[in-house]
């Protein structure tokens, strides 16, 4: 993570590669981040791990702007990276870009 | 198309919000009422009389509802004439309207006795809101009651009347009260109490006039008593009002005859309500009416496959301070039933119930009525109480000690009032009651708005549930079904009506059509949405993979790594040397780290990575194996036994009718898992009796076993039938899931399906129905061919490869 300049965008590849309703995950340093699209065609990007027990969110069913972890239902909001209440806790978010049907990551 | 409801009452406008609900706008609806108000709560009119309730309170419907849904309501109009052949009504006022359909809810008429005098001013009948006003008018100026007529409605009226000052006298032809109702002993319990209240009683009272020179001055008995009166209720029974039927020429007996599908012996005409009779049994309590109008609903909605079933149904009695309960047989008429009897005069506690061998058919509580509706549930399961039958009249407390088993939800009774109900919101059992008795809630939603008990977590539902039930008697059966999520306010048995009726055919149809608040659904519609639809229109609706939870989309079970298991199927258990050298050499070449053997026989491999999944699969499909579907809301396992073959006291070839079993099941979509099992005979080394079908093979052929559990909750199967063949085993296991799949909710395993349902239910829809069995068994084998497909083959070979994609790397 060190060597990745923080200001840096990152192309991750085409945003249709990503079905709606789904996720698609990509190793970035040591960790996995997970790529949602709704089906409204907005892109968000989270740490692909639940703040509960760390279930991978990227397999989850996506519903509006959520998302429910797959191992205990957690429902997990992709623009903030909160569970709703009544569950408490947060999956970090990361900065995201839709350039010319392309998607650009990059570190908070 | 012009649906004419004639009648305003509880059953005809429940069948219509329930119309509403599931076909919107599918009728043009016009409402005759004959009263001058808007739809209200009959039940209740006992509780404005006794001045606890006031006419505004007992509302269900305001006339801003029937505006909202499109329902022209003509009310002070009562309904005179119906033409059946020119296909229109005719009201009071000469209005005429024609119709495509007619539900005709209007209700009953208070019986009067051939007896002089009931045409005298101050007599009256309690039926409806007139009368509970004239009662009222009388009380505020008259001072001695006479009511004639000692059953539930005249001992409300009695009580109403005492409770507004006048004194009150009880002329009942039966030598005790209630006798429709209660038995002897809780007849005179009741007498007695309400006797301490000031009431007085003349019982074997035939009234042979009612006299009066300009107005009504007593009342007397054949026997010569004399009993004066300035106001005389009428409130002997009620009959079902059929004279509009009658004048059409529609058939009638004591009600207006209807079949299980709500209709007359006109197709265009529906009745619900007081009064229909079907099957030579007519209603005067409310539960049976909320199933009519739901069953008549979805009939004109257009599911032709509604059907009314009987429930056993209880009374309650509402008059602050006696408690009283009743269901099924008062006693005991067969020479197979008996009685058992609790009873305590000296504190006024009694309780009977009638068995017929070693089941509850009948039950009479008096002062202590807490296991009322333990009771009913008991007599709905048809449940053999055999193993606790001597502590059943001492409460269900008492009773599940013995099973070692301590269920708190039905104590509510003996709860303090400042016990915690609801841990997640901090509600105290006190705060309950005091809201429901303060803002006169009657649904569990509505405490759930008002005290937010159960609206988290949802665990302590049953108590608050309970706790409801006792506070409002009777009322709560008013309830409607939980909805199936935040998306919809229908539950789920309204949604899959109305995708079967209303033809819907994708989720995005469903919700648009149903009314869904959120386009996408949500986490918990999604997955109910597509198995329903996937059960209505086999071959026709694409399976979505995005409302699949994640083992039901990649096709194995995810682990808490993120890591997934693989379980290949091993036909009724039964496996060769070359499946487990597959098995073996895949684990091998794969770095499977765990290699477990199932409780359902067969073998799980843990710790695969999900991009190594498709290569696993091949690999185990050249050996011929396929997936166990061991991940899905689906069937799992058969298991079995060696059966006659090795074993020797097997009787049949429980392994062979296992795997046959399997053969024809494997691959089928269900609410939830499904596991089944068959044992060679009655040692049942195959554990059949905790599994959702079990078969017990015994000398004479096989006891087809249904709804057993060894989940969390272990439930054993009930007996459903015993079939003499292999051929019928099959018919009876096929059309028993069919079943399950068309009818239970999602998630709803058989277990909590059986005894919601009812083993009657199922006996009469599977065993007496011949027909209806072979129906479902064919639907079942339909929709089979669509799923017997290999879905790991089909992924092994390209399908989905965008999900199996190894981890990118970026950055």
């Amino acid at each position: 993570m060190g060597a990745i300049m923080a200001d840096a965008w990152i192309d991750i590849g085409a945003a249709d590669d990503i079905p709606r309703l789904r996720a698609k995950k990509f190793r970035l340093g040591d960790e996995t981040v997970a790529v949602f699209r709704t089906s409204a065609d907005e892109y968000f990007a989270l740490l692909d791990r639940c703040p509960h027990k760390g279930g991978p969110l990227s397999e989850g069913i996506v519903a509006g702007r959520t998302v429910a972890c797959p191992l205990h239902g957690w429902v997990i909001a992709l623009d903030s990276g909160e569970a709703v209440a009544p569950d408490e806790g947060c999956a970090p978010t990361l900065p995201l870009r839709l350039v010319e049907g392309r998607l650009h990551l990059r570190w908070p | 198309m012009n649906l004419v409801v004639v009648g305003n009452g509880m059953a005809g406008m429940r069948a219509v919000e329930e119309l509403v609900a599931l076909a919107p706008g599918r009728y043009r609806i016009t409402v005759f009422g004959a009263e001058p108000y808007t739809n209200y709560n009959r039940i209740a009119l006992s509780s404005v009389l006794a001045g606890d309730k006031s006419l505004d309170d007992i509302v269900i419907n305001t006339r801003a509802w029937y505006e909202d849904n499109g329902i022209e309501l003509i009310t002070g109009d009562a309904v005179t004439k119906l033409d059946p052949t020119a296909k229109t009504v005719t009201a009071a006022s000469g209005r005429t309207i024609s119709y495509d359909k007619l539900l005709l809810a209007v209700g009953s008429k208070p019986i009067a006795p051939p007896i002089p005098g009931l045409h005298l001013p101050g007599v009256r009948a309690f039926r409806d809101v007139a009368d509970v006003e004239a009662m009222i008018d009388a009380a505020g100026h008259e001072q001695r009651a006479v009511v004639i007529g000692g059953g539930l409605l005249g001992l409300e009226a009695a009580w109403g009347l005492k409770r507004r000052g006048m004194s009150v006298a009880v002329v009942h032809l039966m030598p005790t009260l209630m006798e429709r109702q209660v038995d002897a002993p809780a007849g005179q319990l009741l007498q007695r109490d309400l006797d301490s209240r000031g009431i007085a009683f003349f019982t074997n009272g035939q009234t042979e006039e009612i006299y009066g020179a300009d107005r009504v001055e007593g009342v007397r008995l054949a026997d010569g008593r004399d009993v004066p009166a300035d106001f005389v209720v009428l409130a002997i029974g009620i009959r079902p009002n059929i004279d509009l039927a009658k004048q059409a020429g529609l058939d009638i007996n004591r009600g207006v005859v209807v079949g299980d599908d709500m209709r007359t012996s006109d197709p265009s005409i529906y009745a619900v309500g007081e009064c229909i009779e079907h099957n030579g049994q007519t209603f005067g309590l409310v539960a049976p009416l909320w199933e009519q109008a739901k069953i008549c609903a979805a009939r004109l909605a257009g599911d032709e496959a509604a059907a009314y079933v009987p429930q056993p149904v209880f009374t309650s009695l509402k008059i602050t301070g006696i408690d009283v309960f009743s269901v099924g047989a008062l006693t005991a008429a067969d020479t197979d039933d008996d009685e058992i009897t609790l009873h305590d005069a000296k504190r006024g506690k009694y309780k009977k119930l009638v068995m017929r061998g070693d089941r509850v058919i009948g039950a009479v509580l008096y002062g202590d009525v807490a296991d009322g509706t333990w009771y009913v549930q008991l007599m709905r399961q048809g449940k053999d109480v055999g193993d606790i039958r001597d502590r059943l009249i001492f409460g269900r407390t008492f009773a599940e000690q013995a099973l070692g088993r301590n269920e708190p939800e039905m104590d509510v009774a003996a709860m303090p009032d400042g016990e915690q109900v609801c841990g997640c919101n901090g509600v105290t059992k006190g705060k309950i009651c005091n809201t429901i008795a303060a803002k006169g809630l009657t649904t569990l939603d509505d405490v759930r708005a008002h005290t937010k008990a159960s609206a988290s977590c949802g665990q302590c539902t049953p108590i608050v549930r309970a706790i409801l039930a006792q506070a409002v008697g009777g009322a709560q059966s008013a309830e409607k079904p939980p909805a199936m999520c935040g998306c919809t306010a229908l539950g789920h048995d309204a949604v899959r009506a109305a995708i079967v009726a209303r033809g819907l055919k994708t989720q995005a149809d469903a919700r648009r059509a149903l009314g869904w608040t959120n386009p996408d659904g949500c986490q918990k519609c999604r997955p109910a949405l597509n198995y329903y639809l996937l059960c209505a229109w086999p071959g026709e609706y694409r399976d979505d993979a995005r409302s699949r939870f994640v083992n039901e989309r990649v096709h194995a079970n995810i682990q808490k790594d993120g890591t997934y298991s693989v379980v290949p199927r091993m036909w009724g258990g039964i496996t060769t040397p070359d499946e487990l050298r597959a098995i073996a050499d895949t684990a091998d070449k794969h770095g499977i780290p765990t290699v477990k053997v199932t409780g359902g026989q067969r073998i799980d491999m843990l710790g695969a990575r999900k991009d190594q999944l498709p290569a696993i699969w091949a690999d185990l499909n050249k050996a011929g194996l396929v997936s166990g579907h061991a991940y899905g809301k689906a069937l799992r396992t058969v298991k079995t036994c060696v059966g006659s073959e090795w074993c020797r006291f097997g009787t049949q070839d429980s392994t062979g009718l296992g795997i046959k079993i399997e053969k024809m099941c494997w691959g089928c979509y269900t609410p939830h898992k499904v596991k089944l099992a068959v044992s060679g005979c009655p040692r049942n080394c195959a554990e059949a009796t905790i599994k959702d079908l079990g078969v017990v093979c015994v000398e004479a052929g096989y006891d087809i076993m249904v709804g057993g559990n060894g989940g969390v909750t272990v439930r054993v199967t009930d007996k459903l039938v015993r079939v003499a063949t292999e051929a019928e085993v099959l018919e009876y296991v096929g059309a028993f899931l069919q079943l399950y799949r068309e009818e239970a909710h999602y998630l709803e395993r058989t277990a909590p399906w059986v005894e919601r349902r009812g083993l009657d239910y199922l006996k009469r829809l599977l065993v007496d129905d011949a027909e209806n069995r072979r129906r479902l068994y064919e639907r079942f084998l339909y929709s089979q061919q669509f799923w017997q497909n290999d879905p790991w083959a089909e992924r092994a070979a390209g399908t989905d490869a965008h999900e199996y994609a190894a981890l990118e790397t970026v950055g």
